[in-house]
């Protein structure tokens, strides 16, 4: 047998501490991301989630100016913190539209009056159906929609006040 | 003192739900009455991979939304959806992130090719063999 072959565990072994520090370092995005970016938003309608707002339709979404629609729930944490966000963009021009994943209105209206509202409608999605229709995978997500009603842009997790500017320009690009 | 209060108030700590407060969706732990349509769809539930528990199948995992996903795979299935039509149309939308199942594409045929590979290097290690023992 060669010298060279002898060596061969010791390398496979570094090889393999190679590939977990590398892992370690830099961890894989484990987010699920929506394909459907670039295509039209699929047909739904849901029932106002609040008894003082309506309710929220695809046919809602392409009115020929960009949206920003807003995947969240009342019992969401990081949604909390995310609505003075969404206020801030709302004051800058932003038409968002909400779908409440799994809410009572009692609580939503609570929710709202604690945290304030920024939402033009709000769609009841008593059993995330819309959600899984729109390939979201949890709570908050948002997507910038353009005035054709096609998906330009998902946003996973909360928008934090640094991804403001980003939301901004993808909303300009979908304009 | 202070130990024992901060002792106590371990014990009775709850984690922090984050879940809704709504019951689960009609399907999601319910059978479907017709046994062959059961087992058809737990068949494709149990090669979905659920969003939450990344790594559980929706038929294991206790996440809402895969509950959720269980009820919207036994509604399909009792309409009469075909389990290839509903894994089509979850893939549309996850990716083929979302199916244990492995695909055709060219990043699984390795996994395909592995098996072969690995016999053939075996029949090559065993015939040398042999050669050598009938040299000696």
């Amino acid at each position: 047998m060669s010298r060279a072959i002898r060596f061969a565990p010791l390398v496979l072994f570094l090889l393999v501490v190679a590939a977990l520090v590398w892992r370690l370092a830099i961890p894989p995005d484990t987010n699920v991301h929506s394909t459907l970016e670039g295509r039209a938003v699929p047909t739904f309608s849901l029932a106002g989630a609040v008894p003082t707002k309506a309710g929220l339709a695809s046919t809602d979404l392409a009115t020929g100016q960009p949206h920003l629609l807003n995947i969240f729930a009342s019992w969401c944490v990081p949604c909390v913190g995310e609505v003075k966000v969404l206020q801030q963009l709302k004051s800058q021009g932003v038409v968002i539209d909400g779908i409440a994943v799994r809410d009572r209105p009692e609580d939503l209206t609570d929710f709202l009056a604690r945290n304030g509202d920024p939402y033009e409608r709000i769609g009841s999605d008593l059993q995330s159906q819309v959600q899984i229709d729109l390939g979201s995978s949890g709570v908050p997500e948002s997507f910038v929609i353009d005035g054709k009603g096609v998906i330009r842009y998902q946003h996973i997790g909360a928008i934090e006040p640094q991804d403001v500017s980003l939301i901004l320009s993808k909303l300009e690009q979908a304009r | 003192m202070r130990r024992i209060i901060l002792m106590a108030a371990l014990i009775a700590a709850q984690p922090l739900l984050a879940d809704s407060n709504l019951p689960p969706a009609y399907w999601s732990n319910r059978q479907l009455p017709d046994p062959k349509q059961e087992a058809q769809a737990e068949a494709l539930m149990e090669q979905l991979r659920c969003l939450v528990c990344q790594g559980q199948s929706i038929a294991d995992s206790d996440a809402e939304l895969a509950g959720d996903m269980r009820d919207l795979v036994r509604r399909r299935i009792a309409a009469g959806q075909k389990p290839a039509e509903i894994r089509g149309w979850l893939i549309q939308r996850y990716g083929t992130w979302i199916s244990y199942k492995p695909t055709s594409e060219p990043a699984a045929w390795p996994l395909w090719l592995a098996p072969l590979a690995l016999l053939l290097i075996g029949v090559w290690l065993i015939g040398r063999r042999i050669k050598l023992k009938a040299r000696a």
